[in-house]
């Protein structure tokens, strides 16, 4: 499987996610500038965590009209696999490829955590790996992680099985406890966790792992 | 000619910024604040000398980049 990992000024979870990504894959991803105009021919792409632009205007707001991201947002119209974790997830719904809006996390403080969730959906192509798991335990690290959407937004998430995370024990005042979420056709997904930063024992945990080992799953 | 544009939170969504001024400067002793909310300001410099096609432009500024609609409402000023 052939992977990309966006990265922008600001940018700080690239590594992981390429480490992620290879050790699942067993081949290294391409690391794709935030300037270029397309995507290399890859079967995945991770948008990795940080504070792309200096989280100006809004978290994600800038990278989000950057040129690669319209690409993506072409592609993933057609169905190619894209995870956004933490910024990445804010960038998402920036560009509009996901719904809602990662606000400042109710308690207007930075959470570096680790932070365990209930897997709501266990029939995603990014969870489905986990088998009958239905709780993990992963990092989170944000200042702007509290999701917000209008209701009949978040009743449509609710019932479509697009919420694919929730936090047990709601950190930063989320709606519905919303942690993660897919858009409709299921091929792209943001957390405000990092499953990246969960992969090794030294990590303290590897609750990350069977997430890549899901979209390798998926895709082969 | 210069835009002025005013970006704030949309009423009902939670501001926890806000919250936190209004209830400091209770604190300071101004017991009269009953709220506040946190928006923010930028200002345009613009090569036009044309009111109207400036609204026009920095309205399409607005939605495409300057605010988030799903949060955000913006007021839009243009001034000489």
């Amino acid at each position: 499987m052939e992977t990309a990992v966006i990265v922008f000024p600001a940018s700080n979870c690239e590594r992981d996610a390429c480490v992620a990504l290879e050790r699942v894959t067993g081949k290294k991803p391409h690391r794709v500038w935030h300037g270029d105009t397309e995507l290399p021919k890859v079967d995945f792409v991770i948008i990795p965590g940080g504070f792309s632009y200096g989280d100006y205007l809004r978290s994600g707001a800038i990278a989000a009209r950057s040129p690669i991201v319209q690409d993506i947002v072409k592609k993933a119209k057609t169905g190619l696999p894209v995870a956004g974790f933490c910024n990445g997830f804010q960038i998402l719904t920036e560009a509009g490829l996901l719904p809602g809006v990662l606000m400042r996390n109710k308690g207007l403080r930075f959470i570096c955590k680790p932070q365990t969730l209930k897997i709501t959906n266990s029939r995603s192509m990014f969870t489905k790996a986990y088998g009958d798991k239905r709780e993990i335990t992963v990092p989170i690290a944000h200042f702007d992680g509290n999701y917000f959407a209008d209701k009949p937004t978040l009743e449509k998430l609710e019932s479509s099985g697009q919420i694919v995370f929730k936090y047990v024990g709601n950190p930063n005042g989320s709606a519905h406890d919303i942690a993660g979420i897919c858009n409709e056709a299921g091929n792209v997904l943001g957390m405000m966790p990092h499953p990246e930063r969960a992969i090794d024992p030294l990590h303290g945990g590897t609750d990350g792992t069977a997430f890549f080992k899901s979209i390798l799953e998926a895709r082969a | 000619m210069k835009a002025i544009i005013h970006i704030e939170l949309k009423p009902g969504v939670l501001d926890p910024q806000g919250r936190t001024i209004a209830r400091s400067l209770a604190h300071l002793g101004f017991g009269d604040v009953k709220g506040a909310r946190q928006g923010k300001t930028i200002e345009l410099d613009l090569n036009t000398e044309d009111k109207k096609i400036a609204q026009a432009q920095v309205k399409e500024m607005c939605e495409q980049l300057l605010a988030n609609t799903v949060i955000e409402n913006y007021h839009i000023k243009i001034t000489e």
